[in-house]
């Protein structure tokens, strides 16, 4: 990974948690960002994401290893100093007290005075567009609408860092897309640097900078999304990010940019070997249902080929998804899309399917 | 299906398929479960009544009437025999004030020949007692020889005893003959009637019950205040500790519950009595000397402190149970928004307890306000409450009425500040459980 040319604005630096002596939650976490930087943590729940973020708000200490904020260290810092915003998955808003004085609360405890108060309090809302729900109390609200009064609050004292804790996690699809939007439009817009964290790969995908996939308390893989989907570093991301067939095997042969792989059922296939070295090593070779060819024009030249049996095909408006028997699976999916002209195979029919050689990942046997 | 179902605009009034109106079937369908619930709560309101209304209706009643003066049920027969008929007469005909004539001392004396026969002079001379202390053995004395009595009766009476000529005591039978009377709850506020019935404060010496209303309110404040303190922050402990200890906790907290009161009162007296286990101890480690051990029970001190201990799960309970769900993400955005740990706990987390504050206090001063077994045992003579008051009127005095008048006092203060909880917090903001 390439050095950022400025100090890190944030930086976890060999950072260890354990809660009861016995177990890591996080082991070994060295993450840094720059400013302005929106990363998002994913991972399955329980990887110790939140533990993360509860490190870094200062509401867990580490256990072993530091955390600098802007160069310092903040282990010792209170969480009121830190000055970080932080939106809370149940939005945290204060029930007794209206979604104005909700966000007149960072500032007041800041000493500011009141005049300025409620310019900067209407000027969060306006951005939020709730500038007629101030009087309002959270009761009487509704999730999407306590949803940008969090963020409101947690932007309102203008923090340079914002942590989000699952923030879209109670919202159904269609406002949870909206807000994502929203999320990331302030983020341009403020400048801010924001740690995300999420279970939702869409999420992840479409709002960040970088990504960091957790799993079981380490970060498997660091990157930005493009490079995350297309270029999964383990069998741990490759699965949980978007959908992928897998065949497991041994290396036949290897290249710098191309490996050879026999399947437990004899078929040689192509792929590109990422973790893996040497000859007679095993592997799980991962391909995305989008990049799996059977139509003998769009082969690549020398590639190998495999046989397939169509189980079923499934009409899905703007695409068809087609299950096929291959290498002893009965879940190799195929996905095509729904083009004129484009071919629906019927079940039981045989034909030989393949791929680009890169679209193929040889990846470590989990 | 007629075309009025079918096309509601139509129609004025929506009507079932049958034809009937929708709101009459609705509220007939409605009804129905609402018997059957009756019928299912039924026993509990029979139970309440009986054992709830009823005797606090009696005993407002017998507040503002006691007709002991001039009825008298027959043990034997059940029959109501009316007393002193003359006399409530010629109480009827005179202002008050006027000077008792012959007239009416004749009446008192065929009241009083008529009281003996029907064996009823005890509970005259008891209800004018309450009044007039030290006449009942006049009216005992004198009945025993009224038949005999002759003409004229003012002089003979005053014969019997010179007492008889005394205003104040005419002016207590006047009163007494009334079908209705405050003078119970004049008492009860240490007022009387002087001999004119005029309403006047009571000498220096015998007002008490302002006094002991005073002092079971003050009590039962700093008690609801020191249960407050206390349980508060066990309240927040058991809310915020991992569910294995809490519950550990909880059974503490619970454990007064499980043993009688008055193994708990007596254990106290064990405690704090001037030869018991505290003040040996500190005697024993010379934190005080032996001539000067503290008095710590039978007085307000012992009456505080076997309170407290007492009524403090009352307070913890309800606080618990409001504290228990309160996310510690309040507290955490809290902290994160600048706040340190005490503003945040003064900003975000208190005022989400207030539910259980006031119901806690509520809970915790009316009980204090009514209690009486403790106070008994450990109060000694300053540490009595106005209940124990109330109770010796019932067991010692026989003064019912006056009881009556001091509970019902007593009632009223507790719905007063029922009233007033609602008006500045809300009753909809409490939370028991
Ligand atoms: N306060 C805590 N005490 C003990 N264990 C905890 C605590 N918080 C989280 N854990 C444990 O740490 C692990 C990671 O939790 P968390 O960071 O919340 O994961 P995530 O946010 O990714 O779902 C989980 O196994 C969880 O049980
Ligand atoms: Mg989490």
């Amino acid at each position: 990974m390439t050095e950022p040319a400025d100090p890190p604005f944030v930086e976890f630096d060999r950072v260890q948690k354990s809660y009861d002596g016995e177990t890591l939650v996080v082991k070994d976490l060295n993450l840094q960002m720059p400013k302005g930087e929106f990363l998002t943590m994913l991972g399955p729940s329980g990887s110790g994401k939140t533990t993360c973020l509860m490190m870094l708000a200062g509401f867990e200490t580490a256990t072993h290893g530091d955390i600098r904020l802007d160069g310092k260290p903040i282990n010792n810092i209170p969480p009121h100093k830190r000055g970080i915003g932080m939106v809370f998955q149940n939005y945290a808003l204060f029930p007794h007290m209206t979604v104005a004085e909700n966000l007149a609360f960072p500032l007041e405890v800041r000493g500011e005075a009141k005049t300025d108060r409620e310019a900067r309090v209407h000027t969060a809302l306006e951005m939020v567009q709730m500038g007629d729900f101030g009087a309002r109390r959270p009761a009487q609200l509704s999730g999407g609408q306590r949803q940008r009064v969090a963020l409101a609050r947690a932007l309102v004292f203008e923090p340079e860092l914002v942590l989000m804790d699952e923030p879209l996690g109670a919202l159904d699809k269609q406002l949870r897309e909206h807000m994502q939007f929203e999320i990331k439009h302030l983020h341009e817009k403020l400048g801010i640097t924001v740690v995300y964290v999420t279970h939702d790969q869409t999420e992840a995908l479409t709002m960040s900078d970088r990504v960091a996939v957790f799993n079981d308390g380490v970060i498997q893989q660091l990157a930005p999304p493009d490079e995350l989907y297309e270029r999964p570093q383990n069998s741990f991301v490759a699965g949980f990010i978007g959908e992928n067939n897998r065949l497991e095997g041994k290396i036949e042969g290897i290249e710098a940019d191309k490996a050879v792989v026999r399947l437990k059922t004899g078929e040689l296939i192509d792929a590109t070997p990422v973790n893996v070295t040497s000859v007679g090593q095993e592997t799980l070779v991962s391909i995305r249902p989008e990049r799996v060819e059977f139509k003998p024009e769009n082969f690549d030249e020398g590639a190998h080929t495999i046989e397939a049996e169509v189980l079923e095909f499934i009409y899905m408006g703007d695409s068809f998804r087609t299950r096929l028997r291959v290498a002893g699976h009965d879940d190799f999916v195929m996905k095509s899309r729904n083009m004129l002209g484009q071919e629906r195979l019927q079940p039981g029919r045989k034909l030989p399917i393949s791929w680009h050689p890169q679209d193929a990942r040889a990846l470590d046997a989990m | 299906m007629s075309d009025a179902v079918s096309d509601p605009s139509r129609s004025e009034t929506l009507t079932t398929a049958d034809g009937k109106p929708l709101k009459a079937a609705l509220a007939r369908a409605q009804a129905r479960n609402r018997r059957r619930a009756f019928y299912l709560v039924l026993p509990l309101l029979l139970f309440v009544v009986v054992t709830f209304l009823i005797p606090i209706g009696q005993m407002l009643s017998m507040s503002v009437n006691n007709p002991a003066f001039y009825s008298w049920k027959d043990r034997d027969t059940g029959e109501k025999v009316p007393l002193m008929v003359d006399l409530r007469a010629w109480f009827d005909e005179n202002p008050v004030g006027t000077e008792p004539d012959e007239a009416a001392y004749a009446a008192l004396a065929a009241g009083l020949a008529h009281a003996r026969e029907t064996k009823s002079i005890g509970q005259i001379g008891t209800r004018i007692n309450y009044e007039v202390s030290g006449t009942r053995s006049m009216f005992t004395k004198s009945a025993r020889r009224a038949e005999k009595l002759e003409p004229p009766f003012k002089e003979a009476l005053l014969d019997i005893d010179e007492d008889w000529a005394d205003p104040r005591l005419w002016s207590a039978m006047r009163n007494a003959s009334k079908s209705f009377t405050v003078d119970f709850y004049l008492a009860a506020l240490d007022y009387t009637r002087d001999a004119d019935g005029n309403v006047v404060k009571v000498e220096e010496e015998r007002a008490v019950y302002i006094l002991l209303f005073k002092r079971t309110l003050v009590l039962s404040a700093f008690i609801t205040l020191l249960t407050l303190v206390l349980g508060f922050p066990i309240a927040h402990l058991l809310a915020t500790l991992p569910l294995r200890h809490s519950n550990l906790l909880m059974i503490f907290v619970l454990l007064p519950f499980w043993t009688s009161l008055l193994v708990r009162t007596t254990s106290w007296i064990v405690l704090l009595q001037s030869q018991g286990v505290i003040n040996d101890v500190w005697v024993a480690t010379g934190l005080i000397g032996d001539e000067n051990r503290l008095q710590m029970i039978y007085n307000q001190t012992g009456t505080v402190i076997a309170m407290t201990h007492i009524l403090l799960p009352f307070m913890v309970l309800p606080l618990y149970s409001v504290m228990r769900p309160i996310d510690p993400s309040y507290v955490r955005a809290a902290r994160s928004l600048g706040a340190t740990s005490w503003t945040a706990f003064r900003r975000v987390y208190l005022p989400q307890t207030v539910p259980g504050i006031g119901a806690g206090g509520l809970l915790v001063f009316i009980l204090a306000v009514g209690y009486y077994i403790t106070p008994a045992l450990v109060g000694g003579s300053s540490g009595q409450l106005i209940s124990n008051l109330i109770a010796f009127h019932m067991q010692k005095s026989l003064n019912w009425s006056l009881a009556a008048a001091l509970a019902s006092l007593l009632l009223a203060g507790v719905l007063l500040l029922y009233w007033l909880y609602d008006r500045l917090v809300g009753i909809d903001n409490l939370k028991l459980g």
